[in-house]
């Protein structure tokens, strides 16, 4: 049975969530056993109060993510149907005339949580681990389960604010101070806490209304309408839009149903509001992608679905790093934070010292903000030894080297420490462009030697590239995604090709860019317009950031490295421009306060000597623009799938999205063809080529599955 | 035109800040309203059941503003019982756009005698009570990248390259102009006291104006749309203006519209009516126009406008001795003459809202006045007034002297 069902000697009915499969959620499954389950309580005779608990870990984990994302425009009124005889239940079970009680064992996420809201008293089990909260925006949805409009009403429209708009999740004694739940209580001691309460409320008229059914409940802060929160609703739009771009329907959806709640609308009409746009939203395409991405795609790449079988798990007990520069500096604190210890080596024992210095500027921050106490503080700085002694190194189990990005200087490392590696240790190169076959020919091990391409800054960015050699054995592969998972990173494998698979994809973007302006468009309005996107920042600003002169230098380097045919560039104007940017013109980029950009105090202008390349009367229509910078990194994209760099969809979607920017709504850089539509992709490539060249071309993998209109996934 | 709309009279209260601190809080806006319509009365020895109707133009038309205002002023002023009213709103150019109805009304035989008109006191109704899905609706907001206008006004500011410097110097010289104007004299024709039932004196004149402001001062003022912009109403602005790098946020409180108190009435008719009751015609409205134009930006809209008007008379930019713009904002009145070509010599000639102020639904019809006034005064012919508008939209009427 999936609900065990028992009511004790004082009348009391305790509900026991036990579905099938690993957690209770809102599936197809879940109306039918609400729904008897009311019945049977509404025939109860002397009943004197009701308990939802769940047998599972977790309390209630929330709705059908594979469901919701299959739904089509055809769908949408089905959906909207059984949200609202789900919704209807849960009015059945607030207005019942005995007091109702959510005892929260586990994690109530989402629709879980949703549930306990249509409970007249919350109390959750002392688990720091679990969490409560409503993510539904964190994957393009909204809560329609009821909880956008009720938390509205619980917490009114400023608190309720950042758990609906940005996702907040918090532990049960967070979620007490923010008046999500009513009480916290030890784990052994809930169920009893549960009937204890509901035996001490008993005749109490308040306990058993909802303050949504309680006549003279003013919501607190106050209607939508008022003086203050009238222009609290416009500047939280504008923020919304800043974050968005206005490309995100859910969290827009959201403010608007909160609007609705908060005094314009009486409770059951905000709710049928709330079920409508939540029903519409379902088959739209930016739900559909982040539900793909980031919640499947996601659990596959953190669940290893790419990590090779077979191999046991592994741990990283020591950890050796090479160069406390910037990136090496972020992967220390990543990997301390973690619980990893960790010897940081220089040149110089200031410089290590300095690189230990810049997790303790991290952690001095945390600290101030009440983040972490200063103990816990000095237990993580406690795990980082500074050191510019090589024998320091000696034993480590994973020695990461991050020096500078030139053959010679990583082999003369490599020779100098290899030997320093535990027995069966293995070897990382911090690298985002050098061939890890090419490096690993130094090596005495190549098997143990694996390309481990972490992102700038290396403490923030959760993105973990792990490039596989053409020796390196599946065991080490096994044990840098292990090692990716122990200090809290997703990792994705990929292929030693020129570029790996995020340079080489966000260098076709970058270059598309430049290539608009070498044609003589407006940099100003090609930055903008590839930053409204979606993209995080616009691609000139971005290559300002990760410096034109690194660009330059680093094709330079393939180009003599052979790695490169100047002749195939797809797109030479804009080689040539950044060539004569950074030779002739010395804009190397932010760092120097030149690039495509002016940087001072005051902010950026765009550099007026940029003019020379503008064509006043070439001006191309604002989609053209954007379509060329996203369909260049979709196609190259693409293109690593088909030639084998990318070892599955969800590592090009994820990867897309956490390491080179991706816009969230595409839900990556596959994903984006699915939801386009693959024949409208394939002929607005072809468009395209038409136009602008070559280099749109639709690949072979493209018109397969174009031709058998068969989804990438 | 089948037969013209006669304008008999223009007559305007002074203007005063529109806060509890001004002259004109005590008074109310339906009071502000009847007066002039009294006074309306008393002047021409007015039968006022000859008045067909009366339009009265107010933007935040709730409280002590709502219930058709209009209808309320003509039984404040106890005019006849036959006389009708309603409130109009079209944002900021509410006032004009009564006159022009009115006159549309005439010119159709629908009306022989009408006042049109306008009221807004914005110490009692602040601007933005009467809410509304363009400003406070979320999906709104995000959907069309609604902006508040001074967001807008920075933004012309910023495309057209107009400096702090050059808002603050217009700003100046509206100053300058207004005081000159009232100092000598020219606004007593139209200005009519605001007076208590006992016959005193509440305000002879307008006390908004601020002659002794100067560059110095002016430049001390922060910017009213800066804070406003970071949270991200300029990434909402821009997002329709890509080849903008940023908004120059160059707007104060020193270079906008002032927030005021005021009231503006018109009497207009056709030329047999004027026989009929032996009035005196100053001046003909000679056509109108409105137009709507990008609603981001909103503050765009005056220059079109003008020009459609200009079509629909078939008049030339020559043709036009006086220009009239609501100076909303600095900006916008700049981006009006560069869009004509037309010299600041001959535009707002008396300064605008700047100096003066800009009680919302009355300033459409009180630019009536002030022209006729200086037409008169000058023996000109022709003025164009116009005004930019809520949602992008832009209003020009052109009157002439008969």
């Amino acid at each position: 049975m999936a609900f065990a069902y028992d009511k004790d000697a004082s009348g009391i009915v305790t509900v026991t969530m036990d579905m099938d499969g690993p957690v209770n959620a809102m599936n197809n499954a879940f109306l039918p056993l609400f729904c008897d389950t009311m019945d049977r309580i509404e025939a109860e005779d002397g009943l004197t109060g009701v308990i939802w608990t769940s047998a599972k870990e977790t309390f209630f984990a929330g709705g059908d993510l594979n469901m919701l994302k299959s739904v089509t425009p055809d769908g949408v009124e089905a959906l909207f149907e059984s949200v609202e005889g789900t919704k209807a239940v849960m009015r059945r079970m607030e207005k019942l005339p005995v007091p109702v009680v959510a005892a929260i064992n586990g994690a109530a996420l989402g629709g879980g949580y949703e549930l306990c809201l249509a409970c007249n008293y919350r109390i959750a089990a002392d688990n720091p681990k679990s969490k409560i909260g409503l993510p539904e925006v964190t994957l393009g949805l909204l809560p329609g389960g009821g909880g956008t409009v009720r938390l509205t009403w619980l917490l009114g429209l400023e608190a309720a604010m950042p758990f609906l708009l940005e996702g907040h999740q918090v532990s049960p004694a967070k979620a007490l101070t923010a008046g999500l739940v009513h009480e916290v209580v030890a784990p052994d001691q809930l169920l009893d806490r549960a009937k204890e309460y509901i035996l001490s409320v008993q005749g109490d008229i308040s306990a058993v209304t909802q303050p949504w059914d309680t006549t003279g409940y003013k919501i607190p802060g106050g209607p939508s309408a008022s003086p203050k929160n009238a222009p609290r609703i416009a500047g939280a739009a504008a923020m919304l839009f800043k974050k968005t771009r206005g490309l995100l329907p859910g969290p827009a959806r959201i403010l608007d149903i909160m609007t609705e709640a908060a005094g314009r609308v009486d409770f059951d009409t905000a709710q049928r509001y709330e079920s409508r746009r939540f029903a519409s939203l379902a088959p739209m395409p930016s739900t559909k992608n982040m539900i793909e991405t980031l919640f499947f795609g996601m659990n596959k790449v953190n669940g290893g679905a790419s990590r090779p079988k077979g191999i046991p798990r592994s741990k990283v007990e020591r950890l050796g790093i090479l160069g406390a520069g910037m990136m090496g500096q972020g992967i220390a604190y990543s990997a301390a934070m973690a619980g990893v210890p960790v010897v940081l080596k220089d040149m110089t024992l200031e410089a290590a010292e300095r690189g230990k210095a810049y997790t303790e500027k991290l952690l001095n921050k945390r600290v101030g903000k009440g983040r972490m106490t200063a103990e816990e503080r000095d237990a993580v700085l406690a795990l980082i030894t500074p050191t510019d002694k090589a024998e320091d190194i000696k034993g480590c189990d994973l020695i990461i080297e991050a020096v500078f990005e030139r053959i010679d200087v990583k082999n003369a490392v490599l020779a100098e420490h290899e030997d320093l590696l535990a027995e069966d240790g293995f070897w990382g190169s911090n690298t985002s462009t050098l061939p890890i076959t090419r490096l690993a020919e130094g090596s005495s091990r190549p098997e143990n030697f694996v390309g481990l391409h972490f992102f700038s800054p290396a403490d923030k960015m959760p993105l973990l590239e792990i490039i596989a050699g053409d020796k390196t054995s599946d065991e080490t592969l096994a044990r840098a995604i292990d090692f990716a998972r122990q200090i809290k990173k997703t990792p994705i494998i990929v292929g030693d090709k020129t570029g790996f698979y995020t340079s080489r994809t966000i260098g076709t973007k970058i270059l598309e860019a430049v290539q608009l302006v070498a044609e003589g468009q407006d940099p100003v309005r090609v930055d903008n317009l590839s930053r409204l996107t979606g993209m995080p920042t616009g691609m000139l600003s971005l290559l300002d950031e990760v410096q034109l002169k690194l660009i330059h230098d680093i094709y330079t380097t393939q180009v003599g490295m052979g790695l490169v045919d100047p002749a195939e560039e797809a797109t030479p104007e804009a080689r040539n421009m950044i060539a004569e940017l950074v030779t002739d013109h010395d804009r190397k980029g932010r760092a120097t306060g030149k690039g495509f950009y002016d940087y001072t105090a005051e902010g950026k202008e765009i550099w007026p000597g940029l003019t020379v390349w503008r064509k006043e009367d070439a001006v191309l229509p604002d989609q053209d623009i954007q379509d060329r910078i996203i369909f260049r990194a979709v196609l190259e994209t693409l293109r690593c799938l088909e030639e084998g760099v990318l070892r599955s969809v969800a590592d090009g979607n994820v990867g897309s999205i956490l390491g080179i920017g991706a816009p969230v709504h595409t839900g990556g850089y596959i994903q984006f063809v699915n939801t386009y539509g693959l024949g409208r992709f394939v002929e607005r490539c072809e468009e395209l080529t038409r136009r602008y060249g070559e280099r749109f071309t639709p690949s072979e993998i493209l018109m397969r599955h174009a031709a058998k209109q068969l989804e990438f996934h | 035109m089948a037969s013209a709309a006669y304008i008999y009279d223009a007559i305007r209260t002074p203007r005063s800040r529109g806060k509890a601190n001004g002259t004109l809080h005590e008074v109310k806006p339906v009071q502000l309203a009847a007066g002039l319509l009294r006074e309306m009365q008393s002047r021409h020895d007015l039968d006022t059941s000859r008045v067909g109707d009366v339009v009265l133009g107010c933007v935040s038309p709730v409280g002590d503003q709502g219930s058709d205002i209009a209808k309320g002023a003509v039984q404040a002023a106890h005019w006849d019982e036959a006389v009708s009213g309603v409130q109009i709103d079209r944002f900021c150019a509410s006032g004009l756009e009564a006159v022009n109805t009115a006159a549309a009304k005439i010119v159709a035989g629908q009306e022989d005698l009408m006042v049109a008109g306008g009221v807004e006191s914005m110490s009692r109704v602040p601007m933005g009570s009467a809410g509304g899905a363009m400003y406070l609706d979320p999906d709104m907001i995000i959907d069309q990248r609604a902006v508040p206008q001074g967001i807008g006004a920075d933004l012309i500011a910023t495309i057209d390259g107009y400096s702090r410097e050059d808002v603050d110097a217009f700003a100046m010289e509206s100053q300058r102009r207004a005081a000159h104007a009232r100092d000598s004299g020219w606004f007593d024709k139209s200005v009519v006291p605001v007076r208590d039932e006992g016959g005193l004196t509440i305000l002879e004149r307008d006390d908004f104006i601020k002659p002794d402001t100067d560059m110095q001062k002016l430049g001390a003022l922060n910017p009213s749309f800066a804070a406003m912009g970071s949270y991200g109403f300029d990434e909402m602005a821009l997002s329709k203006y890509p080849e903008v790098a940023r908004i120059n946020h160059v707007h104060t409180p020193g270079n906008s519209s002032g927030i005021v108190d005021g009231s503006a009435t018109v009497l207009i008719g056709s030329e047999q009516a004027g026989k009929d009751l032996g009035l005196e015609p100053r001046g003909s409205i000679v056509q109108a126009a409105m137009i709507s134009t990008d609603p981001v930006i909103m503050l765009a809209g005056p220059g079109p406008a003008a020009k459609k008007c200009l079509n629909k008379a078939g008049l030339t930019v020559d043709d036009i001795d006086l220009w009239e713009i609501n100076e909303a904002f600095a900006s916008v009145a700049m981006r009006y003459m560069k869009d004509l070509g037309i010299d600041h010599e001959i535009t707002n000639v008396n300064g605008g809202s700047i100096a003066m102020g800009h009680p919302l639904g009355a300033t459409g019809a009180m630019l009536v006045s002030t022209m006729l006034d200086e037409l008169e005064r000058r023996n000109a012919k022709r003025a164009m007034l116009s005004l930019c508008i809520g949602g992008g939209m832009g209003i020009s009427t052109l009157i002439e002297r008969v």
